[in-house]
């Protein structure tokens, strides 16, 4: 099977390309960009004048909700719904029902999503067993069953021995840890950034000091284990201070934000709108701010939707009753280009974000479209207005402030292998 | 329409006085509904030889009309004495559904049991919606569709017709 | 990078109270007709039937979720005095299904055809929620959620200030103690600001009265003199006992040490100075007896003002639904007259 893109923009962080250029595909890989190789006929051909070619977008943050959680999503509606938003890598969480802390949660996963073939998924396994922060879980079997790397996500750990124990097993065998920074015992209670808005509304906060204490701890435990470190879902200025001393320092640590924390703010939450609960909480401007200076100095190098879809009712209480989270990942790369249109972030910056900056920092071979990788990729129409509706939503979740809004950009076809998906 | 209200207001006290004679109503309480109802009854007080004072009553909680045209929020005080066994002659401007002297009505019987209430109206629209008649009625008068009667006061008190469309 | 929208929820389309969630968002005009209602309402104590047939015919439910006696009975007389039918409802929530058996319970009210709820809960955003997810043709009345607001229990507190002040303006208030839980300190600080004091100040600890507050306009005293220096008005807030648990206080004598209203910490404020406490007053904790019961305090008017103002707040917020009921009809019947052309 020969394929070609014609007369797109190719945008490709990984070999710094941006330019309309011809795309050539062949038997799931990338073959050739501009000159079609020598005796290349192509099968099929796409006319892709006045659309982006972007490597297929890697999130590093992406509950299915499968098995266990079947009313809010499952493997088939959640990858739908990332192939749908052009993105082709996924990152899945372990909370599932069971937990992934057992070689066969890990490979059902992997079975479900290869079954359903949207997106490639890659599951994280619980650091320990149940994340109950007790016991260590097989962490080699779940890495061998395709587990990527290992978290406890925001559960927490037992005491500080478990965890460094963990991490000295983790980096015996050289595996990646993924932390969820964050003291339980200032964090508990609360659902909304600890600041004005939620002294003035009387919602329990969460001082961003639940975040930069417990990542303080971790990035020392991290240097003196010498493990695998990324930290995921930072809110905080602080905490992107830290994250900069520490890789100045010489630590080989990476980072990632959900998006929501680069677009909203505590402000929102004036209304006490559910859609807005989300752990780490929204921030106040400053730390937004500094999340994005983050990222335009390539400090933090990752940007994900932190999709987590609900059912309707999970929503539906006063707002510290509702749970948190936001499904938006069909609507990930629109909604991120708020920040290029808005002059907060670079194109090429994001896009690295979106890409290969989460693929490299998780070993994954992923995000890139050079010659010899696997042609994961999506057409995007920069300029496309339309309205995201609970009737042409593809996740099962009812659960974003986004939808009923008019969206700016569309991704019209993504391929995963060089098959169209979506 | 010429109107004469201090004749009428004259009118109106000697028929008053009459017909509490013929009632053999002593030491009645005149009871002006705000506003116009008690400049009016303010004038006759004086032709009634009571020992009472003037007792003012604000019906706007007792409007059946409030929750379709909203609460002013001054409203203006209710005075009234104990009306427990008294005779009442109750003052207005003007009599057109009857619906304020039903309300007006409602609001006495909660001060008390009155022994009688009398109506006394300046001017009778004879539009009444309810089984309402006045006692002693100044002048009955027809306005047009779109003829208002306003009353200003409270010295001097005069009245004129307004068109309203 | 989003602004919030505003606080549209509880007006209708003319500006009038259809609910009644919280002060921020109501202007000047608003509050003030509040307080000149329920003035109103204070003037009918010689009535002998001590009743208004305003809402006669209407059904109100008192909707508790959080257990209030004193809150509750004083929403229930004002309701009565109103002529309107009142239903009393106490709801235990068990903390795992707290969402679903609220909307549950909802649906089955409204199936009762009830025109006012007033609500309890011990959510912040509790009535809000209630308020967007109810049938449009009830009122809502918020009597306390969680830490967020108590806006009937902070105007009948501007009532007691303005019948023994005369006003607002150039006033000096001190709020003392537990400020970070009080949702009647949120609804006065909003209150005082829109009314127009001239100084508002919080005064108690660290951990009770954070920092974050001073974006609010008011000035934070951490102790007692300086708060109290020349105020015309002392509000005393009750120091729930659970709050020594959460190494927020040492301990109820400590706090009453640093912080407790006597008649020597009195002598630093204006000679007629007004004290006021939404009760029920720990004694020896936040004031002593000789203050409470002394002649500067007017906590037992509070208690009559409440009523007042609570049948203020219901009266109007039923004449606002009511009227925004009609517009929507005769918004309806114009469109179809509309189709039929």
């Amino acid at each position: 099977m020969k394929l070609c893109i014609r007369n797109g923009r190719i945008i490709d962080p990984s070999q710094d390309l941006d330019a309309i250029r011809d795309l050539f595909i062949e038997d799931e890989k990338v073959v050739a960009i501009g000159d079609a190789p020598v005796g290349f006929v192509a099968d099929e051909d796409v006319d892709a004048t006045g659309l982006w070619v972007l490597p297929g977008l890697v999130d590093l943050g992406v509950s299915l909700r499968e098995p266990g959680y079947s009313q809010k999503g499952s493997i088939a509606s959640e990858t739908r719904a990332a192939a749908s938003g052009g993105v082709t890598t996924v990152v899945c969480s372990p909370d599932t029902s069971p937990i992934v802390d057992t070689p066969a949660v890990a490979a059902l996963i992997q079975d479900k999503a290869l079954a359903a073939g949207q997106a490639n998924v890659f599951p994280l396994g619980a650091l320990t067993q149940g994340l109950s922060g007790k016991a260590l879980s097989n962490m080699v079997a779940l890495t061998d069953a395709g587990c990527v790397a290992l978290s406890n996500q925001r559960h927490a750990m037992d005491s500080t021995k478990v965890l460094s124990r963990a991490l000295e097993y983790a980096a015996t065998h050289d595996l990646l840890v993924v932390f969820h920074s964050d003291e339980k015992s200032l964090s508990d209670g609360g659902c909304a950034h600890e600041g004005v808005i939620s002294m003035t509304h009387g919602l329990a906060g969460i001082p961003d000091i639940a975040e930069t204490v417990a990542l303080a701890r971790d990035l020392i435990l991290v240097e003196r284990t010498g493990v695998k470190a990324h930290f995921a879902r930072l809110s905080s200025a602080k905490s992107i201070e830290m994250i900069t001393q520490a890789r100045l320092s010489g630590m080989d640590v990476t980072a990632d934000i959900a998006l929501h924390n680069l677009l909203l703010t505590d402000q929102v939450l004036s209304e006490f709108n559910g859609q807005y609960h989300v752990l780490p909480p929204l921030r106040s401007e400053e730390d937004r701010l500094a999340l994005l200076e983050g990222i335009s100095n390539g400090v933090i190098t990752a940007i994900c939707s932190d999709h987590q879809p609900h059912e309707k009712m999970a929503k539906i209480a006063p707002f510290s009753a509702t749970e948190p989270g936001m499904a938006n990942i069909e609507v990930l790369l629109p909604l991120a280009m708020k920040l290029v249109h808005g002059g907060e972030l670079d194109l090429k910056t994001l896009l690295t974000c979106l890409t290969v900056g989460p693929a490299n920092s998780f070993g994954i071979d992923a995000g890139s479209l050079s010659v010899g990788n696997f042609a994961d990729f999506c057409l995007f129409d920069s300029g496309l207005s339309w309205l995201w509706t609970q009737g042409n939503k593809k996740t099962k979740g009812h659960n974003s402030p986004y939808l009923g809004d008019e969206i700016v950009g569309k991704v019209q076809a993504t391929y995963l292998s060089g098959k169209k998906v979506y | 329409m010429n109107l004469d209200i201090d004749a009428t207001l004259q009118k109106m006290a000697n028929e008053l006085s009459e017909y509490c004679q013929t009632k053999a109503i002593v030491d009645p309480i005149v009871v002006g509904i705000h506003s116009g109802g008690v400049w009016v009854a303010e004038k006759l007080l004086d032709n009634l030889r009571t020992k009472e004072s003037l007792a003012t009553l604000d019906i706007t909680f007792y409007r059946d009309d409030f929750s379709r045209m909203g609460l002013h929020p001054k409203v203006k005080q209710t005075t009234l004495p104990s009306t427990e066994g008294k005779h009442i002659i109750l003052v207005d401007d003007v009599l057109m559904s009857g619906r304020t002297i039903r309300a007006a009505m409602n609001e006495i019987f909660d001060f008390g049991r009155p022994a009688s209430i009398s109506l006394a109206i300046l001017y009778d629209l004879d539009q009444a919606e309810l089984p309402i008649k006045a006692d002693v009625t100044g002048e009955t008068i027809h306005l047009s569709e779109n003829q208002r009667i306003k009353l200003f006061g409270p010295a001097p008190l005069t009245v004129s017709l307004v068109d309203a469309y | 990078m989003t602004q919030s929208e505003p606080r549209a929820l509880q007006l209708n389309e003319k500006g009038q109270l259809k609910h009644f969630l919280s002060l921020e968002g109501l202007d000047k005009t608003i509050l003030t007709e509040i307080l000149d209602l329920a003035e109103s309402f204070l003037n009918m104590g010689e009535q002998s039937v001590k009743k208004v047939p305003l809402l006669r015919g209407k059904t109100v439910v008192n909707l508790f979720f959080e257990n209030s006696t004193r809150t509750r009975t004083t929403f229930e007389l004002a309701a009565k005095r109103l002529s309107a039918d009142v239903i009393n409802l106490n709801i235990e929530t068990s903390a795992t299904s707290k969402g679903e058996s609220l909307l549950d319970t909802l649906q089955n009210l409204e199936a009762m055809q009830s025109d006012m709820f007033v609500v309890r809960h011990g959510d912040s955003g509790a009535a809000h929620f209630i308020a967007e997810h109810c049938t449009p043709n009830v009122a809502i009345i918020n009597a306390g959620d969680g830490r967020h607001a108590h806006p009937t229990q902070a105007m009948l507190d501007m009532l007691t200030i303005r019948r023994h002040k005369g006003g607002f303006e150039g006033l000096k208030v001190a709020i003392v103690g537990d400020i970070l839980h009080s949702r009647v300190a949120r609804s006065q600080i909003h209150a005082l600001t829109t009314l127009g004091v001239e100084e508002i100040r919080l005064v108690g600890p660290k951990t009770l009265v954070p920092n974050y507050f001073s974006e609010t306009g008011a000035v934070i005293c951490h102790e007692l003199q300086a708060g109290l220096q020349d105020v015309d008005v002392i509000v005393m807030l009750r120091l729930q006992k659970e709050r020594m648990h959460g190494a927020l206080l040492p301990s109820e004598s400590e706090f009453y040490r640093l912080y407790g209203l006597t008649m020597e910490s009195m002598s630093w404020a204006k000679p007629d100075v007004v004290v006021m406490h939404p009760g029920p007053i720990n004694r020896g904790v936040e004031i002593s007896s000789e203050v409470a019961d002394g002649e500067h305090s007017v906590i037992l008017n509070q208690v009559t003002n409440g009523i007042a103002v609570r049948m203020a707040v219901m009266s109007m917020a039923m004449s606002g639904q009511v009227q925004s009921q009609e517009s929507e009809r005769s918004m309806a019947s114009d469109t179809m007259v509309g189709e039929k052309v």
